[in-house]
Formats: C-alpha cells, sequence, structure tokens
C-alpha cells in the first residue's frame, strides 16, 4: 500500500511552518470555503467523512462535535488536546513543529462549526519547540486576519489561546485537561456533564486531538469523497504512525488505514540488524501488545480490535528479540505509577502494588503466587478505576501473560538482566557507537 | 441520613414528587427520579461501603469503594454518583459477585499504603476503613511491599492535625472546607501515591468549621488537638445535646468518660444544623470544669466564706425579702427557657416586681417594644429550610459567620443554589463574600434611613415570595433599625427574624425574662394576660404587677444611685455591657446582691450570697434557637449534685412561703399549658433614625472566637481565632500605614491595620478580642465617633 502524504506532504519545505510556506502549498484556502458554508453544513460534511479521533480512542469526529448543543446562547469552546504524552507516541508534536498552520486553520474551521469564538490549544510543557510554533502560527494568523474579528469578512470572531501545560501525563486526559486549563489541579472530572454540555468552565466545549483537527481543512478543501478513497469503511482516511523502535528508519509514515505493520516496517527499513520482531504495540503504551504474528492484520480501528488490540495514536513501537517483556512492562507500570493523579483508589494504590511487584519479577524474585496477584491486581483496576489512566495501567500485563508467560517464570528464579544482556537492545550512533 | 436536604443531584423536595421504579438487588421500589443507588440501597437496609459518598457532599466517585453492577452497563458503576433511572436494576455486593470482587478489590488497594496502627490510632473503634474492611475486604493482606511514610502529623491549624500516612484521599475534607465551609484552603497536593491533604505553606486551615473535617474524615487522618489520645470511642458515654453558645441551636453528642466531657460532636439534625457544627461549638467546653464554684458563699465581716446550702438560702431569702417591691433581676442570655421562666415568676410573685431584664448588651426601649410586639412568643415563620428556597434574604445588623454560624452556613448552602444575599452594613465581611453576597451601604446608625430609602428593586425582591429579612441583635443599639426592619416586613411581606447571638436569649424573651412580658409573650400591662398567668402561678392577678418595669440598664442606674435594694444577678458578666463600669458599679452600690453563678466573676466578688449552679452538662432543659425552635437537652451527668438556676430559685421561694416548680419537667408542663398569648400585642414600634456623628464612625461585632468566658481553657482554639486587626478601607489603610490607633473617651488600642471592603468614614475593629475590648479599652459602642491616628502615634 503506497504511502499517501497529506499533512506531512510538504515537510521537506523548511519554510511550510511559515504562513507564506503554508499557503504556498495551498493552505487556508479551505477556510475560504468553509467560511461560505453554515456551520451545520461543515459538521455534516466531517460527520459523512467518517473521520474518527486520532487521540486514541477512535471516536467519530462528526458525532462528537453534533452533541454541542446548537443555538443556545451559551460560549462554545473548541480545545485542542496537543498534550501528547503517551509512551510512544510522537506523532502531535512532530506536526505541530512542521506544520503548525495545519492545525490552526483547523481549529479555525472547527470553531466556526460548533460556533465557538474561543479555542484552545493545550500543550505539553515539555515541547517548547512545539510551542513556539505553534504560538507563532497563531500570531501570523491573526495578523493576516485569519483569526480576530470579522474573519474576512464572514461575521465570524475567534480567538485562539495557546496554553502550555506542566508536564502530567493525567491532563491529556479531556476532563483532566479542562481543569487544568481553568487553573486547577489536573484530575479527571466526573461525567456527566459530558464536555460537550458542560465542559471549559462549565460552557459546551469539544475536544480534539491535534491530527484530527489537522485532517479537517483537507477534508473541507477536498471532500468527502477524496477522504473516503482511503482507508475501510468504518476507519476512512490515512493516519500519521509513528513508528519507531528497533527499526532502521524510524519516523513518520503518512498512509492510509488498513495499511499492515509489515508494509510500514519495510517503509521503516526493516528491523536494524535484521533481528526478528519479538512483540509491538500498534499505538502507545495503553494498548495491548502484539506480536510478529500479527504483522499483517490491517491498521484499522476495528481489525485491531479484532486482534485484542487497540489502533491507539496509530504510533506503533517494534521490540526485537533483545528485549526482555518482563522489563518493559515494568517500566511502562513504573510511569503509569508516576503519572497516576491519585483521585481514585485502584489506579492510586493499584499501580503502586503492581510496580512494587514487578520490580521483584525483574529482579528475578517474582512468585508463582504473584503472578496469579498481579493478574487480579490488574482486574481490580481495569473498568474500575475513574477514567481511563488506570484501563491503561492495567492493560501490559495481561497483555504480555498471553503471548510471554514463559518469560514471568523464568523472572521468579533468574533476574531479567541475566537473561537478556541490556546493551544488546541499545542503538549506539555517532560516538557511542564507534 | 440527611435525604431530604441532600445537595446530591437530584434529591431536591420538588423532585420528589416524580417517582420511577427500580430494582436493587431483587427488590423492586419506587424512589424519587435523580435518587443516588446508594441512597436508596440504604432505604432498603442495603449498605454499599463508603469513603467519598457524603450526603451533604457533591458526589466525586474517587475511592470506588461503593461498586455496585448496573444490568446492562459493561463496568461496575460508583453508587455514590449513579443516577437512577426508570427500570434500572442494580445489584449491591449481596447479589453480584462482580460486585463484591469489586469492592474487595478497593479495600485490598486502600489498606496498602494503611498503617496498622489502629490500637493507637483516635479513630480506632468508630473507624469505617475498619468496620468496612472487616465487613467486605480480604481476611489478609497480599502486599509484603514497602508502605508509604510521611513525617507525622502535620498541623494544617493549630486545632487539626493531620496524619497523612493514614489518608485514603476520600478528599471529604477538601470538599466540605470548599463547599460547606468557603474556606478552601485545605487541598490535595502531589499525585499518585504521594497524594496527600495540605495547605500552602503561608495559609492554614482557617476555618470556623475545621472540627467538622475530623468528624467526616473516613479514616484517622484527621485528629483535633483537643482529643488527640485522650480516649478510646468504647470507653465513652454518649449523650446527645444541644450546643450553647449561640442561638444557631445545633444538636450535639457529647461524650464523656469517667464524668469528664472528652470531646463533643455535631448531631445531626436535617432541621437545624444539618451535620455540621462551628469550632466553638465543638472545642469550647473546657470552661465547665475549670473555675467552678464548690459551694454556697456568704458575705461575713466583708469577706465571702463558704456556706451550707440552707445558711446561704436563707440569707439569700432575708435579704431579698427586706428588699421585696424594690428588687432588680438580671439574667445573661445563656440560661435555659425553663430557668429564665423560674426567673420570671421569682421576680413576678417573690420579689413582687417586673423590673428583670435578661439583656447584657447594648439594648433600647425601641428594642424592648419590638420584641414584645414582633418576636416573643409569636410562632416559628422564618426557618433554616426557608432560608434554602429563599430568593432573596437580607442581612440587618449581622453578620452570621461570626454570631450565628450554622446560620451562615445554611445561607451558603441557599446562596450556591442562587438565593441572592444582601446585608445592610458598613463592612463586606470574609462571611458575607462566603454568601455571595453583596453590601448595602449603611454606616453603624445609618440603618433605619438606608431601610428606609431602599430602592425598588431591593424592595421588589422582598416582595417576592419566600423571601427573609434577618435582623441581628446588633440592631438594637441603631435608633430606628428595628422599627425600619417591621416595617420593611409588613409592607414587602417578606418574613422577619431576628437572631439573637447568645443561646437563651430568645427563650428567655418568650419564657419573660424581659420587664413588660409575661411568659408566652404577654404584655404585662393587659389584664386578660395577667389573669392567665396569675391562674398558672396559683396567685391572684392582683398580686402581679400591672406596670411595666424597668430594663436591664434602668435597673443598673437605679443601684447606682441607691434607689434599689437588691439584686438578683445570674450569668451576667459585667463587662458585656457597654457601660461596664456602670454595671460594676451599681453591683458595689446595691445593698444586697445574691449571685447565680457556675464561674467566680467579677459578679461573684461583689455579691453578699453566691449560689452555685449548674452547667449544661449538669442540667437538663431547653434553648430557643433563633427560629424560635426549642432545641431541648438531656442532663449528661445524671449523678450531677450541682443544682440548676430553678431549683436554686424553688429553695429560696420556699424559704419565702411561695411555691414554684424546681424541676424542668414540671416547668414545661406549665409553660406548655399557659402556652404563647394569642391575644392582642403591642405596636411595633415606629421610631425615627438616629443621627450619624461626623467623623469616623466605629463598625464591630464579637468574633466567633474572641475573649468569651465560654472559651476559656481551650488553648487550640483561642490559636485558631482571627487575628485581632483594625479593617478600613484600602485608601484609609493607606493612609493609615501598617498599625493605627483607634481612640475613644476611655482609652485607645494599636492594631494592625487590614485593608478590606469597609466604607468610607468607617473603620471595624472586633468589639471583644484579645488586644480590643471596644467597651472597656475605649469606651464605645457602634456607631461611636472615633478617632484614628497613625501607627503607635497618639
Amino acid at each position: 500500500m503506497p504511502l499517501t502524504p497529506v499533512i506531512t506532504e510538504h515537510w521537506d519545505d523548511p519554510e511550510l511552518f511559515t504562513l507564506a510556506g503554508y499557503r504556498r502549498h495551498g493552505g487556508y484556502s479551505a477556510l475560504s470555503s468553509a467560511l461560505g458554508q453554515e456551520p451545520d453544513a461543515i459538521i455534516a460534511t466531517v460527520k459523512d467523512s467518517g473521520l474518527r479521533g486520532r487521540g486514541g480512542a477512535g471516536f467519530p469526529t462528526g458525532l462528537k462535535w453534533s452533541f454541542v448543543p446548537q443555538n443556545d446562547g451559551k460560549a462554545h469552546y473548541l480545545v485542542v488536546n496537543a498534550d501528547e504524552s503517551e509512551p510512544g507516541a510522537c506523532k502531535d508534536i512532530p506536526i505541530m513543529i512542521a506544520n503548525p498552520h495545519a492545525l490552526v486553520e483547523g481549529v479555525i474551521i472547527t470553531s466556526y462549526a460548533i460556533r465557538a469564538n474561543h479555542a484552545f490549544i493545550y500543550i505539553r510543557g515539555e515541547v517548547p519547540e512545539a510551542i513556539r510554533r505553534v504560538a507563532h502560527a497563531v500570531r501570523e494568523a491573526r495578523e493576516a486576519g485569519l483569526i480576530g474579528r470579522d474573519i474576512q469578512g464572514s461575521g465570524f470572531d475567534l480567538e485562539i489561546v495557546v496554553h502550555s501545560g506542566a508536564g502530567a501525563y493525567i491532563c491529556g486526559e479531556e476532563t483532566a485537561l479542562l481543569d487544568s486549563l481553568e487553573g486547577f489541579r489536573g484530575q479527571p472530572r466526573l461525567k456527566p456533564p459530558f464536555p460537550a454540555v458542560a465542559g471549559l468552565y462549565s460552557s459546551p466545549t469539544v475536544i480534539n486531538n491535534v491530527e484530527t483537527i489537522c485532517n479537517i481543512p483537507y477534508i473541507v478543501g477536498r471532500g468527502v469523497d477524496w477522504f473516503r478513497q482511503f482507508g475501510t469503511e468504518k476507519s476512512p482516511g490515512f493516519k500519521v504512525f509513528a513508528v519507531s523502535g528497533h527499526v532502521n528508519r524510524p519516523g513518520i509514515y503518512e498512509a492510509p488505514l488498513g495499511i499492515t505493520m509489515r508494509e510500514l516496517l519495510e517503509y521503516a527499513g526493516g528491523m536494524i540488524d535484521g533481528r526478528d520482531v519479538k512483540f509491538w504495540l500498534p499505538g502507545g503504551s495503553s494498548v495491548p501488545m502484539l506480536t510478529a504474528e500479527h504483522l499483517d492484520v490491517p491498521m484499522t480501528y476495528e481489525a485491531m480490535a479484532e486482534a485484542g488490540t487497540m489502533l491507539g495514536t496509530g504510533t506503533p513501537m517494534i521490540f526485537n528479540d533483545t528485549v526482555s517483556v518482563v522489563k518493559a512492562v515494568t517500566r511502562w507500570l513504573e510511569f503509569y505509577k508516576h503519572e497516576s493523579c491519585g483521585k481514585c483508589t485502584p489506579c492510586r494504590e493499584g499501580t503502586y502494588f503492581i510496580t512494587e511487584t514487578l520490580e521483584r519479577f525483574e529482579h528475578g524474585h517474582g512468585t508463582d503466587r504473584e503472578m496469579e496477584t498481579l493478574a487480579d491486581l490488574c482486574g481490580q483496576i481495569a473498568g474500575r478505576s475513574f477514567c481511563a489512566l488506570g484501563d491503561a495501567a492495567a492493560t501490559p500485563y495481561p497483555a504480555a501473560m498471553k503471548y510471554f508467560r514463559d518469560e514471568f517464570v523464568a523472572a521468579t528464579t533468574t533476574p531479567v538482566d541475566e537473561q537478556y544482556d541490556p546493551a544488546a537492545s541499545y542503538v549506539f550512533t555517532g560516538a557511542a557507537a564507534r | 441520613m440527611t435525604v431530604t436536604s441532600n445537595s446530591g443531584p437530584g434529591s431536591d423536595v420538588e423532585m420528589a414528587t416524580d417517582q420511577i421504579s427500580v430494582v436493587i438487588d431483587g427488590v423492586e421500589m419506587r424512589v424519587p427520579k435523580g435518587t443516588l443507588v446508594i441512597r436508596a440501597a440504604e432505604q432498603l437496609g442495603i449498605e454499599v461501603p463508603r469513603f467519598c459518598d457524603h450526603p451533604l457532599l457533591d458526589p466525586v466517585a474517587a475511592c470506588r469503594a461503593c461498586l455496585i453492577e448496573v444490568e446492562g452497563m459493561p463496568k461496575p458503576q460508583p453508587a455514590c454518583a449513579q443516577v437512577l433511572s426508570e427500570g434500572m436494576t442494580v445489584k449491591t455486593q449481596y447479589a453480584s459477585e462482580v460486585a463484591r470482587l469489586a469492592q474487595e478489590g478497593v479495600m485490598e488497594f486502600l489498606l496498602l499504603n494503611h498503617p496498622l496502627d489502629c490500637p493507637v490510632c483516635d479513630k480506632g473503634g468508630e473507624c469505617p476503613l475498619q468496620n468496612q474492611a472487616m465487613s467486605v475486604g480480604r481476611p489478609e493482606s497480599r502486599f509484603d511491599g514497602e508502605k508509604r511514610e510521611f513525617e507525622k502529623p502535620v498541623n494544617v491549624s493549630a486545632q487539626i492535625l493531620l496524619d497523612r500516612e493514614r489518608c485514603v484521599s476520600c478528599a471529604r475534607c477538601t470538599r466540605f472546607a470548599e463547599q460547606i465551609a468557603g474556606d478552601p484552603s485545605l487541598e490535595l497536593l502531589q499525585r499518585g501515591a504521594k497524594q496527600m491533604v495540605g495547605t500552602a505553606d503561608d495559609s492554614p486551615f482557617e476555618s470556623y468549621y475545621s472540627g467538622n473535617t475530623v468528624q467526616i474524615c473516613p479514616v484517622g487522618a484527621l485528629t483535633s488537638a483537643s482529643y488527640r489520645f485522650r480516649s478510646r470511642p468504647f470507653d465513652l458515654v454518649s449523650v446527645p445535646t444541644t450546643c450553647e453558645h449561640c442561638a444557631s441551636g445545633c444538636s450535639l453528642r457529647t461524650d464523656y468518660r469517667r464524668g469528664v466531657v472528652t470531646r463533643r460532636l455535631a448531631w445531626d439534625d436535617p432541621d437545624v444544623n444539618e451535620e455540621w457544627n462551628c469550632d466553638k461549638g465543638r472545642f469550647a467546653f473546657a470552661y465547665q470544669t475549670h473555675g467552678r464554684i464548690e459551694s454556697p458563699l456568704v458575705r461575713e465581716n466583708g469577706q465571702l466564706r463558704v456556706a451550707s446550702w440552707p445558711e446561704a438560702i436563707s440569707v439569700a431569702a432575708q435579704g431579698l425579702r427586706a428588699a421585696r417591691g424594690s428588687a432588680g433581676v438580671l439574667v445573661g442570655g445563656r440560661l435555659t427557657v425553663e430557668d429564665a421562666y423560674a426567673y420570671a415568676r421569682f421576680t413576678r410573685t417573690v420579689l413582687a416586681s417586673d423590673d428583670i431584664d435578661f439583656r447584657v448588651r447594648e439594648t433600647s426601649a425601641e428594642e424592648t417594644q419590638f420584641l414584645s410586639a414582633v418576636v416573643a412568643g409569636s410562632p416559628v415563620s422564618a426557618t433554616y429550610d426557608a432560608l434554602e428556597s429563599a430568593p432573596f434574604v437580607l442581612l440587618i445588623a449581622l453578620d452570621p459567620e461570626d454570631e450565628s454560624p450554622i446560620l451562615q452556613l445554611r445561607l451558603r448552602k441557599a446562596a450556591r443554589r442562587g438565593t441572592d444575599v444582601r446585608s445592610v452594613g458598613a463592612v463586606a465581611s470574609p462571611g458575607l463574600a462566603k454568601v455571595n453576597g453583596s453590601l448595602i451601604a449603611a454606616k453603624p446608625g445609618d440603618e433605619a434611613s438606608v431601610l428606609r430609602g431602599l430602592s425598588g428593586d431591593v424592595r421588589a425582591l422582598l416582595a417576592t415570595p419566600g423571601s427573609v429579612i434577618l435582623v441581628g441583635e446588633r440592631a438594637a443599639g441603631s435608633a430606628g433599625a428595628l422599627s425600619a426592619a417591621a416595617e420593611l416586613s409588613r409592607a414587602t411581606g417578606a418574613s422577619l427574624a431576628w437572631v439573637p447571638r447568645r443561646a437563651g436569649e430568645r427563650g428567655a424573651l418568650d419564657a419573660g425574662a424581659l420587664s413588660g412580658l409575661l411568659p408566652g409573650g404577654r404584655p404585662i400591662e393587659d389584664p386578660a394576660a395577667r389573669v392567665q398567668v396569675a391562674a398558672a402561678w396559683g396567685v391572684t392577678p392582683s398580686d402581679l404587677p400591672a406596670t411595666s418595669g424597668r430594663s436591664g440598664v434602668e435597673l443598673l442606674q437605679a443601684a447606682q444611685d441607691g434607689t434599689l435594694r437588691a439584686l438578683l444577678v445570674a450569668g451576667v458578666e459585667p463587662g458585656d455591657f457597654p457601660d461596664a463600669e456602670l454595671a460594676l458599679a451599681a453591683l458595689d452600690a446595691a445593698p444586697f446582691v445574691v449571685s447565680l453563678e457556675s464561674h467566680h466573676s467579677a459578679v461573684t466578688e461583689r455579691a453578699d450570697v453566691v449560689l452555685p449552679v449548674a452547667v449544661v452538662t449538669e442540667k437538663a432543659g431547653t434553648f430557643l434557637n433563633w427560629e424560635g425552635r426549642p432545641r431541648p437537652f438531656a442532663q449528661v451527668f445524671r449523678d450531677a449534685l450541682t443544682m440548676g438556676d430553678a431549683r436554686v430559685l424553688a429553695m429560696i421561694a420556699e424559704e419565702l412561703g411561695f411555691t414554684q416548680q424546681a424541676d424542668v419537667r414540671a416547668i414545661r408542663a406549665e409553660m406548655g399549658a399557659l402556652g404563647p398569648w394569642t391575644g392582642a400585642r403591642l405596636e411595633a414600634p415606629a421610631v425615627p433614625a438616629g443621627r450619624v456623628p461626623d467623623g469616623v464612625v466605629l463598625a464591630s461585632w464579637r468574633q466567633l472566637l474572641d475573649s468569651g468566658l465560654m472559651q476559656d481553657g481551650e488553648p487550640h482554639l483561642a490559636a485558631t481565632a482571627r487575628p485581632t486587626v483594625a479593617v478600613m478601607s484600602a485608601q484609609a489603610a493607606a493612609a493609615v500605614g501598617d498599625t493605627v490607633t483607634v481612640s475613644g473617651p476611655a482609652g485607645s488600642v494599636t492594631l494592625p491595620v487590614e485593608p478590606g471592603e469597609v466604607i468610607d468614614g468607617v473603620v471595624w475593629l472586633p468589639m471583644n478580642s484579645p488586644g480590643c475590648h471596644i467597651h472597656a479599652d475605649l469606651g464605645v459602642v457602634p456607631g461611636s465617633a472615633v478617632r484614628l491616628s497613625a501607627g503607635g502615634a497618639s
């Protein structure tokens, strides 16, 4: 399946991040077209396109927009979730650095469609490059009259606020993001009410991922039919796949949904030193791992679900056979423990308990009974925690046990570093390689 | 369980008519639409475990202890946040293995990092974590890793201590602070397993209601300095009581061990205090045991000496007999209804006088008339519940947070639902901000003019059905204010309630402990009223005084100038009179003074006979709260030997050949039979506004925690009092600098300046706080002119 660069099409143009560069490649033409339409027509277009959210859950974007009560006389808000923090996910940040105007144009069109006069872009605080580029793009757009009052004579007003997060994974959870944006501690909110009804400042709010929003100008500009020629019925369109791990050319590959991991691997130059794929995750650490036998499963929302995992953020991490599964799972759980917000008991205490136990396995001190306990603990978190962070923390261990039980058994007697030389899985470049 | 006034979704009374059918554990039931699963289960007697859930706090669904199964939902749902809908089928831990395991899992997690220090924890024995770990937890822990540790304890305030390792992050305390008290300085800090409750470094948890967090903490994480390590709950005997500190009328639970009160808790009364009380009510009880008078005293050769009861009673009786017809009675505002009634009867029969007053504060003839016309013996009209649904509440000379703290909480609850609160006064206090209130500017003394000149908008709001006017006792010091309040109520239809500060004032009024008024609000000058009372008291109507007697201040003046032959004084602190020197001079000048008192005081020092009487734990009684609602309470220490005032008065009466009831139940029966007055009442007063002095005028009230004698012996509580400061507008503050000297006729005080929302030309001082007692130090009252000078300069 060929690659289909759309959002990434002109990334080789070093000026793309500027307004002039973006315009050179047809940027902001979709905006003019959008402002000539009724907002509801744009919502209908996005609905018809079948675009699904690119942040991980894959919720139909047009449907989400349509939940916002229209003509209710209340302020509406658009919030862009640019707090990309998922381990293994690195797609929104490159998009914001290379093509920030696609995001800005998408924000303007989306705000127009949902009748929001204020939009907020909540960017992960650890990436000043992305914050600078987006802030710069917003500034340029404002100076060019693309943001502000009466945009291009349409009567539509919009202000965009670029907000920097302060480094909490939980703030990628949409309601925690809203609390953080409002100046509170980032912790998820009790739902209902859902953000579409009472979100930011208790007003109807749409929260979309960066990549989702970047799709909007292209869908509006080129049409539903064009968009639907890519992908499948249930997963239409293209996706920015960010491939990482033990591959020769890790990076961004934009391809239609439905491409397989084997094809992506080829684009990424194959495995380093030709070693075998041991396990891989289609979209961040929060989705269950797959193995080499799943390399031909199409990368769509539905096929991934059928294979027992999720497309997630669509940022595959590939691990070769030098990597200990026990160690990988332990590192992920340490991450979730560190990032648990503390609001609910299962996630706060469960990640603490699991991590303490996994660390024993890592040092060869696990027991058979503890393998059962770990399974129990994951069951006590999954579906019992307040938000999806807990569910995510309960994901790695059961999936690892499904395919690599033997490694946990081995870790009841032998430290994993004795089974797997840590140095073997490192990729050294430059001076270190020599 | 406080269900009807629950602030949670769907428990509103108006929704109660909309019933739905649901099934819980196979039992079909009908509940009001919007009911939470956990509340409905309670009605079936099914106790779903919970930590974060509290019926008076917004649901947060954080602890996950209450997970239950809802048919058709893939995951277990928190019963504390799951709203029932028509036809919903719910299975709790008793009917669902999924729910049982989910709850067991959460309990295992909660215990991971919880220390096993139950044997030394205050909560042990009454601990929801302990109890629910037993009922739904695993028999044994599977966790043998390192538990989280913290330095312990942390003082979140002088009174409240936090042991962070015990905390289960239920957020009850932080939600109480934010939602109920409006003092959001307690917060959850950090994240994950390191999450803890705490405060910002420079802002302790300052709240008049902080003790409630200890009570609702479902583990032993929050404890109070006054109770920590003092006793085990299973060693305590608990008695339901009523708080004696103010006219809010809180239900309390008093716990004692071996004859000593160890703690007091807010008791559950949905109509009054819900499940809360203030820190004064909770912690200020050490006075009950400190400095008590232990035996009767009689003055001999100028010295008080210990006497036997028969001797003391005899001396008191002889002295009072000699003064019959020329004896005055001063009873403070802290008596029970029954005791006040005993004084009312004693004065009119034994002393053949109408010279009695319960008001130890600023008063006026206008107030006397207002109380007779509008308040005494009148049925309950404005209530806590009425406030909650009131569209508009107008406060006059009243700062509820300092002067009636539970009224403040109910007003805040109302305000959070949209009640519009305005305060006629000179200071937008912190309490007013917490009820989203706004100020209708009135200099102290100028309330009447402002009320009579209220805009049409405000009058229209008052005319909205359900609106309430609350007027504080300080209005007595502002000429015309009570008249104007009554006029406003009559003109707009808004209900009017008088909110005194002391617990016994309303009861004393209704019991007839005020000149001109017999029990039940009967005007003494009304012959029919005298006939009714004479019949109840077994005397002939002609034996009762037919004309109104003197007010407290008039009695003091009469005593000072030698025209009064005796004073009978009970529960009076002379310093509480605006003219404290007059009070002391009167006591010195009176030929004969009988003091019924629990503690040694400036009165007992000057008395000829001192008769020790019971404090609230040693007697039964009733307080009438500001609503006029009776708040009866039982005797805590049943074997207490100290007698109540009524019994001591009955002994004196008997010595003099009179009979009156000594027993609380008999007095209640007598009062009940007499009932309230249904005849003609006095006209409400129509006093014109006074003149506000030129220059800077003083605004002042008593802070909740101050130099009040009933707060003695509780240093941790005292340390949570607000600092003594002078509050003035930012502009005035800038002009005087960091400190200001405020001077009056009697002297001056120098205090730190705090800028606040105070109207121009007004300075606010606490009335009776350490370092600032306006009566004694300055010789002023609210509305007096004072002089300001910068810093320490005079």
